[in-house]
């Protein structure tokens, strides 16, 4: 088979998939909706950070800023402002591109693993700094009105069409929503890996010296992708948060939610790979739901996975596949034309 | 006078900052090895004391003397079969396998000792305090504080002052060259997680008779432990006494503001000094 | 039959893809002193981290006394009995003179001709200077407490890697003027060079190598100025 037709295979696959996980809503129980809408979401923030940590070097642990941030920012527009969620959703991902900036200026004075302290430190001062925040319910926070994810735009007119109650109209969208996300989060990357850019920041992890001496600025390119990505993770935080309905600083801060899940999921599907998170987050879920019964017998498990893949297969199941296969889904290098011999 | 009283108490509490950051100095300072987990080796090792005065009916003071060893012996096995094969130019394996063994620390003792919080019972000395003057200050805090000095003095003998304290250095200079001198890397770094994890020991010593803990908190603790080796300078070991001082300090200011505002304020005192001094009070000049 | 400390049969070294050594043949008898010259990028630093265990090679390759070392790690060779001054010297920056030399016994069992006073004597200048940091000195020093380290091991063989390099002519001589001394204590010497005059001065045997080969070998009055010009730059056309 041609490259170009294994492209075209490849392409006519994930858009099946895309169109079963559209009519997911419409022919699958709640409970399904409601599973594949954390997939998804745990998806995009792994999405995130794997451009992050795996492309841009930026190892962060502090990612529950943005989400929670963005939580805070849709129940600001919401409770206090009168917002509909939907677009107050918008709202979530710029404050949390908003707070990248500050963050940025402190992290990327640290060098290396620092860096990862610092997200750290800076996520618990903004968790703190939100429990002063008496508005929205200050350290024991608080719920979404009554109603108002029933109210949402769009719900009536999904409930019309589908046949269902309010609840599970909601539900629907915000699934939608988060399969949207998702699905550009990763064409987004996709593209963005392809880039002049992207290739500048693959360089970079590849070598610095030699990516800055063909005029890649590291600094610039590391802090777009950092306001980017937490920009994706706000939009992330807030969608979440519609469907919780309730927030609290310890939950919309959550380290081991919101960062340490997603770094499992990569590291396990494949760290600095794009498929990575993809299969990261299948393993993720069918793990979770085989070992729910045994409560943190399932988190010793993941934190072993994660040890033994980083001392034996840095690039994941993924890496592991392409490895042995040679089949690379979504190829992010340029293949060099074939040069035809006269 | 209230605020002097503030800040002695600042002080006291950095004493016990400086005591959980010091094996963490200590490893970076020689592998430039971030242990994610170290906080939950903390709360291990305190755990373990516990463990031995349970059974053993001994007094935690002592019961140490049984745990250190042990505890020795877990971070010599940690390094030797686990970081020592992701030590390298990327920061990225080691903080991630340090971060899962984090986690499986965390919930291997929610298994075995469940969420409920324990405490260390050293008798009557633990509500005892000594007049200082216009103030007061408590037997055990003077106690850590007292031990953070002794721990952080001791470690720099070793570490100026020894053939392995020597050994230590080159490595951390230059491992390739060392190698050339006879000394085995993997072994020296094996050795000194081994001494971190025996400072480990004593500091959750400390933990667990000052205030309750259970199998969660440790990254809470650590997050101080690292505010206070970064801002004190990398591997300078008497800087990350200063800098879990002035942790403790910041701390106590705030909380002498707002009850609310006591981990804030030790935060934002770490980000204030970054932003001031990048590479921290004390860095080391060959860094 | 002369006594053979070092030898080395056949060796070939590769980074990655690149071979850098094909096939080298080299003999050190007791008490000898080899040169090694040849130009940038002719092998000579890839044998010494062959011989010295940093890249590894096949066991038999090399044999120090008879016994073959080739697999050993770097710590192992030294404990079997060859000590390097490395290229560059390599001094640690965190020690001092003093622990900069005594570091260099830090494997040593026993007793042996090489001791701390026996450096000092060797090397005076080091002894007033001992409690500075060893990279507080100037180049030439630095290279006298980089052979004073290297020696404490009581090495049979001593590896000296560009030990010239970066240094004033003056100085040079200063400290080539400590290898008799060196030969006397029973070590048999390698000295890499690009500076073949002062190879062939301490040297009563030399092999020139160029891109991973030996191409000449001889002691120094048999070869002449043209054959070694030739196997050091190539045959010239």
């Amino acid at each position: 088979m041609t490259t170009s037709s294994k492209i075209t295979l490849t392409r006519a696959f994930m858009a099946l998939v895309f169109v079963a996980l559209v009519c997911v809503p419409v022919i699958g129980s709640r409970a399904m909706v409601q599973d594949l809408f954390m997939v998804l979401t745990l998806l995009v923030l792994a999405l995130n950070w794997n451009m992050l940590a795996g492309f841009a070097g930026l190892v962060s642990v502090g990612q529950q800023a943005f989400v929670g941030v963005g939580a805070y920012a849709m129940f600001g527009g919401v409770i206090l402002w009168g917002w509909d969620p939907l677009p107050a959703i918008l709202l979530g991902g710029l404050a949390a591109m908003l707070l990248s900036l500050p963050i940025a200026f402190f992290t990327f004075r640290l060098n290396g693993a620092y860096f990862a302290i610092g997200t750290w430190v800076s996520a618990e001062i903004v968790r703190l700094s939100l429990a002063q925040w008496k508005a929205l319910g200050g350290g024991t926070g608080t719920s979404l009105p009554k109603g108002t994810t029933k109210d949402m735009l769009g719900v009536a007119q999904i409930k019309e069409i589908l046949g269902v109650s309010s609840s599970a109209a909601s539900d629907a969208l915000t699934y939608w929503l988060a399969l949207v996300l998702a699905t550009v989060t990763l064409l987004a990357g996709y593209l963005f890996l392809r880039s002049r850019m992207g290739l500048g920041l693959q360089a970079i992890r590849d070598n610095v010296e030699a990516a800055r001496s063909v005029g890649v600025d590291p600094l610039r390119l590391k802090a777009l992708v950092f306001v980017l990505t937490a920009f994706g993770t706000g939009l992330c935080g807030a969608l979440l948060f519609i469907q919780i309905t309730r927030v609290s600083p310890d939950a919309a801060f959550s380290v081991v939610d919101w960062t340490a899940f997603v770094i499992f999921i990569t590291v396990i599907g494949g760290i600095g790979t794009l498929p990575g998170p993809v299969v990261g987050v299948l393993v993720f879920y069918i793990l979770q739901r085989a070992l729910a019964d045994y409560g943190t017998v399932y988190l010793i498990v993941l934190g072993l996975i994660g040890i033994v893949i980083m001392l034996f297969a840095r690039k994941g199941l993924w890496g592991m596949f392409t490895e042995k296969t040679g089949i690379e889904l979504l190829p992010l290098r340029h293949r060099a034309l074939p040069r035809s011999d006269t | 006078m209230i605020w002097v009283d503030t800040i002695v108490q600042g002080i006291l509490l950095g004493g016990l900052y400086a005591l959980f950051a010091a094996g963490l100095s200590l490893v970076f300072g020689i592998m430039r090895l971030v242990n994610l987990a170290h906080g939950d080796l903390i709360v291990l090792a305190a755990f373990l004391i516990l463990t031995v005065v349970n059974f053993l009916g001994l007094s935690p003071f002592v019961a140490v003397l049984i745990a250190a060893p042990v505890m020795f012996a877990i971070g010599w096995a940690l390094q030797t079969y686990v970081l020592n094969r992701v030590l390298g130019d990327d920061i990225l394996p080691p903080l991630l396998v340090t971060f899962g063994l984090s986690v499986v620390i965390q919930n291997g003792l929610l298994e075995g000792f469940s969420a409920d919080s324990q405490k260390l019972s050293a008798g009557p000395i633990e509500a005892a305090s000594l007049p200082l003057g216009p103030i007061t200050v408590g037997v055990m805090p003077l106690l850590t504080l007292i031990s953070a000095v002794v721990v952080i003095f001791a470690l720099n003998r070793l570490f100026y002052r020894t053939k392995l304290g020597r050994a230590f250095r080159a490595t951390s200079d230059d491992a390739v060259t060392a190698g050339l001198m006879g000394i085995r890397p993997r072994n020296v770094f094996a050795i000194a997680t081994g001494i971190a994890m025996v400072v480990a020991t004593i500091a959750a010593l400390y933990l667990g008779i000052r205030a309750n803990f259970d199998p969660s908190i440790g990254p809470a603790r650590l997050i101080y432990a690292f505010e206070a080796v970064i801002i004190g300078g990398l591997g300078s070991l008497w800087g990350t006494l200063a800098g879990g001082i002035l942790i403790g300090v910041a701390q106590a200011l705030g909380a002498a503001v707002n009850p609310e505002w006591q981990i804030l304020a030790g935060h934002i005192a770490f980000v204030l000094v970054l932003l001031i001094r990048p590479r921290g009070l004390f860095p080391r000049a060959n860094d | 039959m002369t006594d053979t400390v070092l030898s080395i049969r056949n060796l070939t070294a590769f980074y990655g893809d690149f071979q850098a050594l094909f096939g080298v043949d080299l003999t050190l008898a007791r008490g000898q002193a080899l040169a090694i010259i040849g130009a940038n990028g002719a092998g000579k630093s890839t044998l010494m981290r062959a011989i010295t265990g940093i890249l590894p090679s096949p066991a038999e390759a090399i044999q120090l006394n008879g016994r073959p070392i080739g697999a050993l790690s770097a710590p192992e060779v030294l404990e079997a009995g060859i000590s390097m001054v490395p290229e560059g010297r390599r001094l640690f920056p965190s020690l001092t003179v003093e622990e900069n030399i005594l570091i260099g016994a830090h494997s040593r069992i026993g007793n042996g001709y090489w001791t701390l006073e026996a450096i000092y004597d060797l090397f005076p200048v080091l002894k007033e200077r001992r409690h500075n940091p060893g990279t507080a000195l100037s180049g030439g020093q630095q290279q006298m407490v980089a052979i004073g380290r290297a020696l404490m091991s009581n090495p049979d063989v001593l590896l000296c890697d560009e030990i010239s390099l970066g240094l004033a002519p003056v100085i040079i001589r200063d400290i080539y003027a400590a290898f008799p001394r060196i030969r006397e204590s029973g070590a048999s010497v390698i000295v890499v060079e690009q500076d073949i005059g002062q190879a062939l001065k301490v040297a009563d045997h030399v092999c020139c190598m160029m891109e991973g080969r030996i191409t000449l070998s001889g002691a120094p009055g048999d070869l002449s100025r043209d054959a070694i010009h030739d196997a050091y730059f190539g045959v010239s056309a």
